[in-house]
């Protein structure tokens, strides 16, 4: 009777012989992973793994493929670089206009890949985040590396382009650089550790994000001189200073800093282009971002544990 | 012996919401509903498992198994309590693995080994084994998203298996297998049992927990009510014969000893 049963769990004994003992060279340790950040890094085969499969995700079935990540800022730049530049005539005054441009335009791209990407980084990956054990940090960390991997080739087109333009660089200039990655890199990444973490509870989080996103164009000095907020430092200065504590806003400046403003040859007849503290806010708004991405990095440990219920 | 899970009054605790929109919120808090209700689904359970003891995990559905293999597995921490493990622990929770859909199942065969710690060598030298074992054949470069059930269920248990892990959940994996599947899984459970391993073995088919494993836990909605090797006298079968699957009907039970499958 028993053996006609089609689904019936089959009886396999244990065959004779000596059962081996096995040694295990490791510490008893609490499974859930604990880590955070620092793990993601340690993992970074995993990491790898999944930051090569996003990739090949997101343009499987397309025929553009990789190319669409270009398409997107490219026309973004055309569009508004003639409705900015040659209808509001905003390029006046502002030599090297299109670096200008461009610059603003690939900072507020990677920043917006890497914090809606992450946002959306859990969520997505439901299918492992419920069954396996891994730092769940390695999501939105993976979003920001997929991010940065779209915006290398931008960022080498306006090295090509500056050195073709004859870049002075300078010393001053190399240091604006690197704060403004390092700002954008660690505000963004914290705002994308954070948001994946509140977007597993609510949903709504992935449209927030969009919402604040659509705008962030126009919250930088891209398409407009830098010259016209520096006016309003004395009349509204309230509204001044939320401007420029914009993290965002710093990095497009410091890189601006960095790519543009060493083409000028003649820097004396331009108005103000940069916030007379320009170093000294981007000190501090880093130390701040540092300390954000810590706290974001709490919050989501704290949450984490319910991950896998909620999902 | 080592020591190789330690389970002391772990409490999981999961909250089903009943509101989950402002609107329903506000239409809760003016009629004063709770907003939460808390679901219990392990109670204080405490034991210890020695490296290679094989360990039955039963119990009716909804009794808190898979919850409390993914606090073990890491997936959850408890709500209180503590859980130590000591080693790769590799297996299936909730009937199948983890897998992205979209995915092949190439990719999600090194992704998963990756995540149970595996390096991309070690991987490739075990490429072989897995794939056959798993009896993909050509459908190891299609999008899991496509595969039957059956074959979904063939991977995961396959690559779990051939980890090398030195603890092995198996979580009413053999579901969807098919009979002669569920055969091959089940001599590879007895092969890496012999070997030393851990087994964490969870099924409602009394026959075949007979046969895998020396030591049963019992859990009854949330708390373990018999562990074998605590209770006097314990035995696999006591622990069986406690469960009491019931309605006492001599035949019935006959036929569950195997049917039970793995639901």
């Amino acid at each position: 009777m028993m053996e006609n049963q089609a689904d019936a769990m089959p009886v396999v004994e244990a065959t004779d012989g000596p059962v081996r003992q096995r040694v295990v060279n490791a510490e008893l340790v609490e499974p859930s992973p604990r880590g955070g950040l620092l793990e993601v890094f340690q993992q970074s085969y995993v990491l790898r793994l999944i930051v090569s499969r996003q990739l090949a995700q997101q343009y499987a079935a397309s025929l553009l493929g990789l190319l669409w990540s270009y398409v997107q800022p490219a026309t973004r730049f055309a569009v508004y670089y003639v409705v900015f530049g040659f209808v509001l005539d905003l390029h006046k005054g502002t030599p090297y206009f299109a670096i200008h441009l461009f610059t603003g335009i690939v900072v507020v791209h990677y920043f917006g890949e890497t914090w809606n990407g992450g946002t959306r980084s859990i969520w997505q990956n439901k299918g492992l985040v419920k069954k396996m054990r891994m730092p769940r940090e390695i999501f939105p960390v993976a979003a920001m590396l997929v991010a940065a991997y779209h915006t290398m080739p931008q960022v080498l087109l306006l090295v090509v382009v500056a050195l073709i333009t004859g870049w002075n660089l300078t010393w001053t200039a190399v240091a604006a650089g690197v704060l403004g990655v390092l700002i954008l890199i660690v505000f963004a990444m914290t705002l994308g550790l954070f948001f994946s973490a509140v977007n597993v509870f609510y949903r709504d989080f992935q449209n927030i994000v969009q919402t604040v996103l659509q705008f962030m164009h126009f919250l930088v000095p891209m398409m407009y001189s830098f010259e016209r907020i520096w006016a309003a430092h004395e009349t509204h200065p309230v509204i001044y200073n939320i401007y420029v504590s914009n993290p965002v806003a710093q990095a497009v400046l410091l890189l601006q800093r960095f790519f543009w403003y060493p083409l000028i040859e003649d820097t004396e007849g331009l108005g103000r282009q940069f916030p007379p503290d320009l170093f000294e806010r981007g000190l501090v708004t880093l130390a701040v971002s540092l300390v954000l991405l810590w706290l974001a990095q709490k919050f989501f440990t704290r949450v984490e544990g319910k991950f896998a219920e909620r999902l | 012996m080592a020591v190789s899970i330690e389970v002391e009054r772990v409490t999981k605790q999961f909250t089903m919401q009943y509101h989950p929109t402002l609107k329903q919120m506000a239409v809760a808090a003016v009629r004063r509903l709770p907003l939460h209700e808390h679901f219990q689904a392990v109670s204080d359970v405490s034991f210890t498992v020695e490296q290679g003891e094989s360990v039955g995990l039963m119990g009716l559905n909804g009794s808190g198994k898979s919850t409390l293999l993914k606090v073990i597995n890491g997936v959850m921490p408890p709500d209180s309590g503590t859980v130590r493990t000591r080693g790769r622990i590799a297996g299936l929770i909730a009937t199948g693995a983890g897998f992205q859909p979209q995915m092949t199942g190439r990719e999600n065969l090194f992704l998963n080994a990756a995540i149970m710690g595996m390096s991309a060598a070690q991987t490739r030298a075990k490429l072989d084994q897995i794939v056959e074992f798993a009896d993909l054949g050509k459908f190891l470069e299609t999008p899991v998203s496509h595969y039957s059930s059956g074959m979904y269920a063939r991977l995961g248990f396959s690559i779990a298996i051939h980890v090398d892990a030195d603890i092995f959940l198996a979580d009413e994996v053999l579901a969807v297998g098919d009979r002669p599947f569920k055969k091959k899984c089940m001599a590879k459970m007895q092969e890496i049992r012999k070997e030393g391993t851990t087994i964490f073995y969870v099924s409602h088919a009394t026959a075949s927990v007979r046969s895998m494993c020396d030591r049963v836990l019992v859990l009854e909605s949330g708390h373990l009510t018999y562990d074998s090797k605590v209770v006097d006298g314990g035995s696999v079968d006591g622990g069986i014969a406690h469960l009491q699957y019931d309605d006492a009907d001599t035949e019935a039970k006959a036929t569950d000893e195997e049917l039970g499958a793995d639901v």
